[in-house]
């Protein structure tokens, strides 16, 4: 099995041991990973802020680095989430088609494909767990509180196999944090209190650090975090699964 | 009234402006969550809740499929009822329309309950200017009516508006004690001023939540029982409602009203379900089918479906948006969610930073009772006003050098490596005012090395030098 790992731009440049830990993860599994030196960004800057058609180089690029590979994985819902939905490139729909369908966020990729049942990571300390909307409702990595069906937590799941780790509740356990993208400069006072918010319900629930499956949500909390001088702390949900 | 003629600030600022009190957002919020909360035990007490949206979906798809159809039986039916239908084009004429059937009755003071498609059309200023004064009879409605506000939200209008400060506007206009901020006290002169109004008024507006196409009937949901009051005591009521509000039968109305008062306040149904079919004897009826835009919207796949909504505000008491910037600070009679989707089909420029004001997080159109996919849809519409070119120069540009670089793997090394080295040299020159994360944010820590630089010194066999 090739898998070839996708990093979001921002992780590439701000959370190296973000990507780090996911290609340790992957590779304690047992799986061979490589990292096509070629990619940049999933394009989704630009799309979101309603520039989908500037996002066309991006795109391109995008697929001559991952064409050739069995699965695409990368530490973030909300990149995957926007491959999965917008990735398109004129005359390359066939091979576009099937990246969409052959990527996949770390989690699901370690509970959907390899099917994890142990792991060999401990963190002894108290955590709250952030749900990324576009990983929780976008592909359902765990079961939102708008609809009336069986509870379930991909994220949750693989947590429960780290050794030492307490998972806090929260009041609000899928709220978004008010990143949103360019949302998080253009409507600065929003996102602030939504993140303000966010952060206070982990506090009052007395956990240590915040983890959560994107990296952006959490550069966000842990901004206002560390404006705030919190003991709390911020850490990736790889960082947390290669821990040991 | 929020006047849509002069220049108006946008979301951002507004929200802004609304966020400088943060005792008050976090009131706003935590009022809203917990209608959001009302709503999903209301929601999880029926284990066939999934299904029930599914269903209203499909019944919705129908109506809209077959809209022509649908309204002509309902007019036909309507007739027979011996009511009289008027069909407009948009506000213009359905403003039009309601001030000539008052005319006719001769009276200059009416009485209105709850309606948003007035609100749309602007129909208490255009009347006003007639000369003809209207009164809202809902609580809340007339609670922001005399604050000389429109209201923030569809189904809750003064939920902007804390009981102290009710009971200081009700001081000043009703005449009620000083200070006295008792909810039932206020209710019951609220009741008592708004009786004298029920009592002389020859002629009555409600809105309409379902027209049903099989009897020619409309259902006005209330809580107060003000809708009902109005009609019976009147001698005209004239029932304004938009072309989507068709359901194809009566027994349709076990799936929405379950729906609508679940997803709306959390209640198993609201107090009053009124269905009006035929006028009483001495009395005439009016039904105004209102198009303003609707038939255009129907023809566009991406956003035909947002004509599905029954107005219960779900979306609202859901959106971390909406509770954290207030109804007004989306200058339009809709705000929220569904009001950043429905606004821009109406007037691009005028609502152009509308759906932009959102994270895209989801939770709206998962609430959906008819499930309006909200989200992609605001997405959708950021696509359709960029490319017509309702998006800022500065934002546009800063995008255009963003996908310039981000096409291009070298650049993009190489700015990102310049770009750290600056961030990690020369701090002030991101730390500053002019950022707009750097206010109430820490930036990122910045590494020693980029992903891309450590997998190439530690792990790329066959790589570029180290």
């Amino acid at each position: 099995m090739k898998v070839a790992l996708f990093v979001p731009c921002y992780v590439d440049q701000f959370y190296p041991q973000v990507a780090i830990a996911t290609l340790e993860v992957l590779e304690k599994q047992g799986v061979t990973v490589v990292y096509p030196t070629r990619q940049t960004c999933c394009g989704q800057p630009m799309a979101n802020s309603g520039f989908e058609h500037l996002a066309t180089g991006c795109n391109e690029n995008f697929v001559e680095s991952f064409a050739d590979c069995d699965y695409i994985v990368s530490p973030s819902g909300s990149c995957v989430l926007h491959i999965k939905d917008h990735l398109h490139v004129d005359g390359a729909e066939e091979k576009t088609a099937s990246i969409r369908q052959r990527t996949y966020e770390l989690v699901e990729f370690l509970t959907d494909v390899l099917q994890v049942k142990t792991l060999t990571s401990r963190f002894p300390h108290r955590v709250g767990l952030h749900q990324s909307c576009h990983g929780q409702r976008g592909l359902k990595l765990s079961q939102m509180s708008e609809l009336v069906a069986p509870p379930f937590s991909k994220t949750g799941q693989l947590l429960g196999l780290v050794e030492g780790l307490e998972l806090v509740q929260l009041n609000r356990a899928d709220e978004c944090c008010g990143f949103g993208g360019t949302f998080c400069v253009a409507e600065e006072a929003v996102s602030v209190k939504m993140g303000k918010d966010r952060v206070a319900d982990h506090q009052a629930h007395g956990a240590a650090f915040i983890t959560g499956n994107d990296m952006s949500c959490l550069m966000h909390l842990d901004g206002i975090l560390r404006r705030q001088n919190s003991p709390t702390k911020i850490v990736h949900v790889a960082e947390i699964l290669n821990a040991w | 009234m929020v006047s849509p003629s002069h220049p108006r600030q946008d979301h951002a600022t507004l929200a802004e402006k609304f966020n400088r009190d943060e005792a008050r957002v976090d009131w706003h919020d935590k009022t809203l969550w917990f209608i959001r909360e009302k709503r999903d035990r209301a929601a999880r007490t029926l284990p066939e809740w999934e299904d029930l949206r599914e269903a209203a979906s499909q019944i919705k798809n129908r109506v809209l499929d077959n809209l022509r159809d649908y309204l002509l039986q309902f007019e036909a039916q309507a007739q027979r009822n011996g009511v009289t239908v008027h069909w407009a084009a948009n506000a213009e004429e359905h403003n039009q329309i309601v001030h000539r059937i008052i005319q006719q009755a001769g009276v200059t003071n009416i009485v209105k309950s709850k309606s948003m498609l007035t609100e749309e059309c602007h129909l208490n200023d255009y009347l006003q200017e007639k000369g003809i004064t209207v009164v809202d009879t809902d609580l809340g409605e007339r609670i922001v009516q005399l604050a000389g506000e429109s209201p923030s939200h569809i189904v809750l209008p003064c939920i902007h508006w804390k009981k102290e400060e009710i009971g200081e506007l009700f001081h000043k206009h009703l005449g009620t004690p000083a200070g006295n901020a008792d909810p039932k006290f206020l209710t019951g002169a609220a009741r008592e001023h708004l009786r004298q109004r029920f009592m002389t008024s020859r002629v009555a507006i409600t809105g309409v939540n379902f027209a049903v196409a099989e009897t020619g009937e409309v259902v006005v949901c209330t809580n107060e029982g003000n809708a009902d009051l109005g009609v019976q005591l009147a001698d005209v009521h004239i029932a304004c409602m938009g072309i989507e509000k068709i359901i194809p039968e009566r027994k349709d109305l076990g799936i929405f009203l379950r729906l609508l008062a679940r997803s709306a306040t959390g209640q198993p149904v609201t107090t009053y379900s009124s269905h009006f079919r035929r006028p009483r004897v001495g009395q005439t009826m009016h039904i105004v089918l209102v198009d303003n835009g609707r038939s255009a919207r129907l023809q566009e796949e991406s956003f035909r479906n947002a004509l599905k909504c029954i107005r219960c505000g779900a979306c609202m008491n859901t959106c971390p948006v909406y509770r954290r910037s207030g109804g007004h600070s989306y200058h339009y009679a809709i705000a929220g969610p569904i009001g950043a989707i429905l606004a821009p089909a109406l007037d691009m420029k005028q609502h152009a930073d509308l759906p932009f004001a959102s994270t895209l997080c989801g939770s709206c159109t998962h609430v959906c009772p008819v499930k309006i996919n909200i989200h992609e849809q605001l997405y959708d519409w950021r696509q359709v006003l960029a490319r017509q070119g309702y998006v800022g120069g500065v934002k546009k540009l800063g995008l255009m050098g963003m996908a310039a670089v981000l096409a291009r793997p070298r650049i993009y090394r190489w700015s990102g490596a310049l770009g750290r080295w600056f961030m990690k040299h020369m701090p002030a020159l991101v730390n500053n005012r002019l950022n707009p994360w750097y206010k109430q944010r820490e930036m990122p820590a910045v590494p020693r090395q980029s992903f891309q630089e450590w997998y190439r010194q530690n792990r790329q066999q066959h790589g570029q030098q180290r």
